[in-house]
């Protein structure tokens, strides 16, 4: 049965990561950088909705959508103050060195207003946990509603680029900005949405990963954003169900190797696994192999 | 022939401007030497900068590592913290293995060159299947990279008895060493007991090594090509150059170069842990050559200089220290890349200027570096 604990574990962890990594997978498909600081805007969720809870006395839903909607403000500034400016830059470098610094902005705004000691979250999400075999697996409503909230934005999602106009275009986007910008579709609109989206999900993922993992830190985000990327590039980037299955199994093989090899080095084993999935099939399990052209 | 001539002469021209830029920063290395020295020597130096000084020594040879691969390779590496951390746990480990058995100098060569040679293998070892990949993924897989380092390290456990060596990575007891047996890499703890070997002196030789190296490979036939794959990738292919050759050329140079940057940093403390060499660390070096301007050795050695001594001049902006650094970062990245300020840049510039030469020679510079 501990077998199966840990695996309720993985896939708990694993949704957060597809969450975040659904958000680095739209990004990058359309923007085509990588956006650094996405981590670090789930952090800014939690603290938001830490915050709303224990000093405002908000009820919870309330102020998930309030980080929701802090967070979505935040990425599109982000994305219009330090990443527009650099699109055309002669360097692709030149905007992944200036996502580090937003990053690296963030954290250290965080860290002069919260400072540097975890803080305890509190409960969001308060459901009864579920009980099989006689209390030998227990799941709790936290990993419930993790799962689920995972289901419901991959389905979401992959319905609103299929099947809407704004889908369309972010499609096209992806494809080739300067032909859709002929085609009349709004570029700078159009990455502006995929920013709000991103950072909207990681505002959940952070409630969710603080639910998880009940402390809030200045770089609560940093690690679970690279492990999301890794998760992205697993699934192959750009592709929605593969940032959903990617960050399921990344997050399973995570603790399963806390479990039975090491844990502390499960970290090396999850980064050892983005090595060779890159020696092996650089363009992910569901990812579209890209030729370059002169 | 008269046009033959002229070549020549461009040439030649070219190649005196090369040779007076190389100069320059053996220069200003020499000359920041000696006027320590002559600091030291009248006693007017405060203990602080004297403490510094092999640390400033440690970020300099850092950052111009660090500028190989993303000057003049055009790539971004994010794990110089982790190749720093393999030379300075080689090494420390060697110079712990080996005592007093060997005299003080040439067992600190024989460290910096061992560190030097296990950075640079790692380097060739995770450059080879990265290095395929684009800037992006090499960003994330250095980083990746170092951390794993540091996770193994942490976990690492060896040391020396009459039979030689035994690692573990479970625990001190499961090395089973003879009584005689002494401990030398202690999981997370680290290594203590590294002899000081670390001066300024040797910090500054180990610059002018670095520098040496570098602008050599620079103005070579490969360093050429190097820049060909970084500004062209797909034109440098079509004219035979082996891309991810010289790409992984450059990325070992300088992990080895980071290398020996940790050696001196391990030959410095008497402890030395995983914790120094974290994300952070690369990032910081990744500052002081964004701030010293990409591509430009000068720049890096006087940002690394100034930002490593600053903040121990400054100690009451301590807790701003690294908000500064990020919108440092920020503000100088759009101000050097973006179009919209480059175009305003030389518009102002042409309106201020535009009858001073000497700022024409210096655009030309720039485009020539950038």
């Amino acid at each position: 049965m501990s077998f199966l604990t840990y695996l309720k574990d993985g896939i708990s962890l694993g949704s957060v990561y597809a969450i975040i990594a659904l958000g680095y997978t739209m990004v990058y498909g359309i923007a085509k950088m990588l956006n650094f600081a996405h981590g670090d805007v789930i952090m800014v969720g939690a603290y938001v909705v830490l915050m709303l809870l224990t000093r405002a006395g908000v009820p919870g839903i309330l102020a998930v959508v309030i980080a929701m909607a802090v967070c979505t403000i935040l990425g599109i500034t982000i994305e219009k103050v330090a990443y527009r400016p650099l699109r055309k830059a002669s360097s692709p470098l030149a905007v992944l060195i200036t996502a580090i610094g937003v990053s690296y902005l963030l954290q250290n705004i965080a860290l002069l207003m919260f400072g540097a000691d975890g803080k305890t979250f509190v409960d969001v999400i308060k459901l009864p946990s579920l009980s099989f075999g006689d209390g030998k697996l227990v799941i709790s409503g936290t990993t419930i509603v993790t799962i689920l909230a995972c289901i419901i934005i991959m389905i979401c999602l992959t319905l609103f680029v299929g099947k809407t106009k704004q889908g369309h275009a972010m499609q096209a986007v992806s494809e080739d900005k300067d032909a859709a910008q002929l085609m009349g579709v709004n570029v700078n609109g159009t990455i502006s949405l995929t920013f709000a989206i991103g950072s909207a999900l990681a505002a959940v993922a952070g409630v969710l990963l603080c639910s998880a993992y009940p402390i809030v830190t200045p770089y609560t985000g940093a690690m679970p954003g690279i492990k999301a990327f890794v998760a992205a590039v697993f699934g192959g980037i750009g592709s929605i169900p593969g940032a959903m299955i990617g960050g399921i199994l990344l997050g399973v093989i995570e603790i399963l190797s806390k479990a039975y090899i090491s844990s502390q080095i499960a970290d090396a084993i999850v980064f050892g696994v983005l090595i060779i999935v890159l020696l092996v099939k650089p363009s992910g399990l569901f990812g579209k192999n890209v030729q370059e052209k002169v | 022939m008269g046009e033959k001539q002229n070549n020549i002469d461009i040439i030649k021209s070219m190649r005196r401007k090369t040779l007076r830029k190389s100069m320059l920063n053996y220069g200003i290395v020499i000359a920041a030497y000696a006027v320590m020295q002559i600091m030291i020597a009248t006693g007017n130096i405060s203990s602080l900068l004297k403490g510094l000084l092999v640390p400033l020594c440690v970020y300099v040879i850092a950052a111009l590592s660090l500028n190989l691969v993303v000057g003049i390779s055009g790539e971004l590496s994010l794990g110089h913290a982790g190749f720093m951390c393999i030379g300075a746990y080689t090494s420390a480990f060697f110079s712990n293995a080996v005592g007093n058995t060997l005299p003080d100098l040439p067992r600190f060569i024989l460290a910096i060159l061992i560190g030097a040679a296990f950075a640079g293998v790692f380097g060739i070892l995770i450059g080879i299947p990265v290095l395929r990949l684009k800037g992006d993924y090499l960003a994330i897989v250095t980083l990746a990279f170092g951390e794993i380092i540091k996770n193994l390290l942490n976990v690492l456990y060896a040391g020396i008895d009459s039979h030689g060596l035994h690692f573990s990575t479970t625990s001190a007891m499961d090395l089973h060493m003879e009584p005689d047996g002494r401990q030398i890499i202690k999981g997370a703890l680290g290594i203590s007991g590294t002899p000081k070997n670390s001066t300024f002196t040797i910090g500054v030789v180990l610059i002018i090594v670095t520098l040496i190296i570098v602008q050599n490979l620079i103005n070579s036939r490969n360093g050429r090509a190097i820049m060909a794959t970084r500004d062209n990738r797909i034109a440098a292919e079509s004219i035979g150059i082996p891309v991810t050759r010289f790409k992984l050329l450059a990325f070992a140079i300088s992990a080895s170069l980071a290398g020996v940057a940790g050696v001196l940093y391990a030959h410095n403390l008497a402890t030395l842990n995983t914790k120094k060499f974290d994300y952070n660390t690369s990032i910081l070096i990744l500052v002081f050559v964004v701030l010293g301007g990409i591509g430009n050795l000068t720049g890096s050695i006087i940002a690394a200089v100034v930002l490593t001594a600053l903040p121990e001049m400054l100690r009451f902006l301590n807790n701003y220290r690294m908000l500064i650094y990020a919108i440092v970062l920020i503000v100088i990245m759009l101000f050097n890349w973006a179009p919209a300020s480059l175009d305003l840049r030389s518009r102002l510039r042409e309106k201020l200027f535009s009858k001073h030469k000497s700022e024409k020679r210096e655009e030309g510079e720039q485009d020539g570096n950038s």
